[in-house]
């Protein structure tokens, strides 16, 4: 592992916007910070400047004047990405057809002109370590989704890159297959104590593998945080809703309780608005006997997941509350249920939108 | 009618052309060559005899240089223009495959007025060096026509090809290290490798079999479609200008066949 292990640079982007020659701003004006060894990883629905800001960090794109790419504290900002030391793995992979799984993972070092022994032996060591085993003289077209997947990693951390950037690199697989590289994705990115960049769309992986999480929309930052700070206190409607599943509820305040049509709810925090909207995570509701529920409402419909079952209630709220709630709870279309929902499952969202 | 019956019925068509346009005149061409007063020891006059053995070397090797530097001109051009956007670009990319119109007769005519006894290049050479170049009836004179006639052939088919490419493998190679020249070398030729073949193929054999150009600019020049005529026109030698036929013919297809499994594994890795 230590001949692999990197030596993480410390990333700063300073005041990079991006407007493309057609007008378009990819990209508003963003700072961002990532230390070394960290894994940060750039969120949000496609054209939201997630692969833009990627691209810039990486030399491909140039930053529009006034922006600033620093690594380890050196300005890189008119450095190609040829001379930058970044791994990259692309969302097609971008294997060189015309050569062997061990000439792709090889060919960074051959540019740099390391012996071909030496060469060898490193391409050997990443290959045990992506679990690509004897597939090192197959070609790229005789391989599947996850063995390409599985080279295109080694390739890029072959050259011990102070920075590896990944966009979407999970997302041309199948479910299946995704979460179980997703995992094998964790470790080594923890084994290699290397700085990671990566771009997904796709909130779990975002949860799973940031050490802080972007959420990024339309062009600009949205929160930044670690994925318990982004999922549990989201800054705006959109994170919220954007990060796993959200009730969102407006209603009036009166004394400390939202007032709502199935009863009144009493929040933690700031009372003495007249109106708030309010974010509470399915799972976080309970269910308890209608005779003392402070809160009543019908039962929508009744979704069965093995594990859980999602049930939609309404008239307590504005609109239908989506509960998440354990499978032995009985409960059909039609009836009525009482919900308990603590102060502290209510996460009060600023008037926007 | 059957199914099976309205198929061959509709094929007829294409087997009477084939028949009256393809294979009989190919059979026809076969036995003549062998009819002659050596019978099919004609063929190994085309190796034995220096006339027709010199002509076919040059025939060969100015067809392969023909395709070689049309293929560095027009794989320069044709990325440049494929990747790049420019105010006259249509008019420049329309000017360059223009001569797709032109026959080889024309093709010729430009060549003289460009570098024949009275051509442009002789004035210039002449105001400069005081000397008049004049090579319009040589076998330069005739690359510089293949050349024109080949180049908006191959350049097409490039800038299809350069369309094609995944730029994702260009900037992979580049994260990887790799400086401009080298992500040529190792990712952008490579990859087009097809490209070439195809279009290369089409140079060549247009290079070996082409006659307008050629029967313009006269003079000089020995090339096998003008051995062919001259044999079959002037001497009335209806055996050796058939046997040259087939032999161009197979030469020419062998080269190519011979091209084809060469790139084979280039062509094979970038499909």
């Amino acid at each position: 592992m230590s001949a692999i292990a990197g030596h993480g640079a410390a990333v700063r982007v300073e005041n990079c916007g991006k407007t493309f020659a057609d007008g378009t701003r990819a990209l508003e004006p963003a700072t961002l910070d990532i230390a070394r060894g960290e894994t940060l990883v750039l969120l949000g629905p496609s054209g939201c400047g997630k692969t833009t800001m990627l691209r810039i960090i990486a030399g491909l794109e140039l930053p529009d004047a006034g922006g600033k790419v620093l690594f380890d504290g050196r300005d890189m900002t008119s450095t190609p990405i040829e001379k930058r030391n970044v791994g990259m793995v692309f969302q097609s992979y971008a294997l060189f057809p015309n050569m062997s799984v061990a000439e792709n993972i090889g060919y960074g070092l051959k540019i740099r002109g390391v012996p071909a022994d030496e060469r060898a032996a490193r391409v050997a060591e990443l290959v045990t370590l992506t679990n690509i085993t004897g597939l090192e003289n197959r070609r790229i077209d005789q391989l599947s989704g996850g063995q390409r997947q599985r080279v295109a990693l080694a390739r890029a951390v072959a050259i011990r890159p102070g920075i590896l950037l990944l966009d979407e690199p999970l997302t041309a697989l199948d479910a299946a297959l995704r979460d179980r590289l997703r995992g094998e994705l964790n470790r080594l990115l923890r084994a290699l104590g290397i700085t990671a960049i990566y771009v997904t769309h796709d909130q779990a992986e975002a949860m799973e593998l940031g050490d802080r999480v972007v959420v990024m929309r339309k062009g600009a930052i949205a929160q930044i945080g670690t994925p318990r700070d982004i999922y549990f206190a989201p800054q705006s409607r959109f994170v919220a809703e954007f990060i796993g599943a959200a009730n969102i509820i407006e209603a009036p305040l009166d004394r400390g309780e939202l007032v709502l049509p199935g009863g009144r709810l009493p929040i933690g925090g700031d009372a003495s608005l007249p109106a708030a909207v309010a974010m509470i995570r399915p799972e976080t509701i309970g269910i308890v006997d209608v005779g003392t529920a402070a809160l009543t409402g019908i039962v929508d419909s009744v979704s069965f997941t093995g594990n859980r079952q999602r049930i939609v209630v309404s008239g307590v709220a504005d609109k239908p509350l989506t509960v998440d709630a354990p499978n032995l709870v009985k409960a059909k279309a039609g009836d009525r249920i009482g919900l308990a929902i603590s102060a502290e499952a209510i996460r009060l969202l600023p008037m926007e939108d | 009618m059957s199914h099976r019956s309205f198929v061959w019925f509709c094929l007829l068509p294409l087997a009477v052309v084939t028949a009256a346009f393809f294979l009989l005149p190919m059979v026809r061409l076969v036995v003549t060559s062998a009819d002659g007063p050596q019978g099919l020891a004609g063929y190994l006059a085309i190796l034995t005899e220096p006339r027709y053995r010199a002509t076919l070397i040059n025939t060969v090797l100015l067809a392969a240089a023909t395709t070689l530097v049309t293929l560095i001109v027009a794989t320069i051009a044709g990325m440049f223009l494929q990747r790049h956007r420019f105010p006259g670009r249509a008019v420049l990319i329309a000017m360059l495959t223009f001569p797709l119109a032109f026959p080889g007769v024309v093709v010729g005519f430009m060549i003289i007025l460009l570098a024949g006894r009275q051509g442009l290049i002789g004035d210039i050479t002449k105001l400069l060096v005081g000397e008049k170049w004049v090579f319009a009836y040589s076998i330069y004179g005739l690359f510089l026509g293949y050349l024109y006639f080949s180049i908006p052939r191959v350049i097409l088919t490039i800038m299809a090809a350069v369309q094609k490419l995944d730029v994702r493998l260009e900037e992979a190679a580049r994260s990887l290290g790799a400086s401009p020249w080298a992500v040529q070398r190792d990712v952008v030729l490579p990859a087009l490798a097809p490209a070439f073949v195809a279009s290369g193929a089409i140079a060549f054999a247009t290079a070996m079999g082409a006659f307008g150009t050629a029967f313009t600019l006269a003079t000089n020049i020995d090339v096998l479609p003008m051995l062919i005529y001259t044999e079959f026109t002037l001497a009335a030698n209806f055996s050796i200008s058939a046997a040259l036929s087939v032999g161009l013919g197979v030469i020419t297809w062998f080269i190519l066949a011979l091209a084809r499994s060469f790139s084979g594994d280039a062509v094979a890795a970038a499909g």
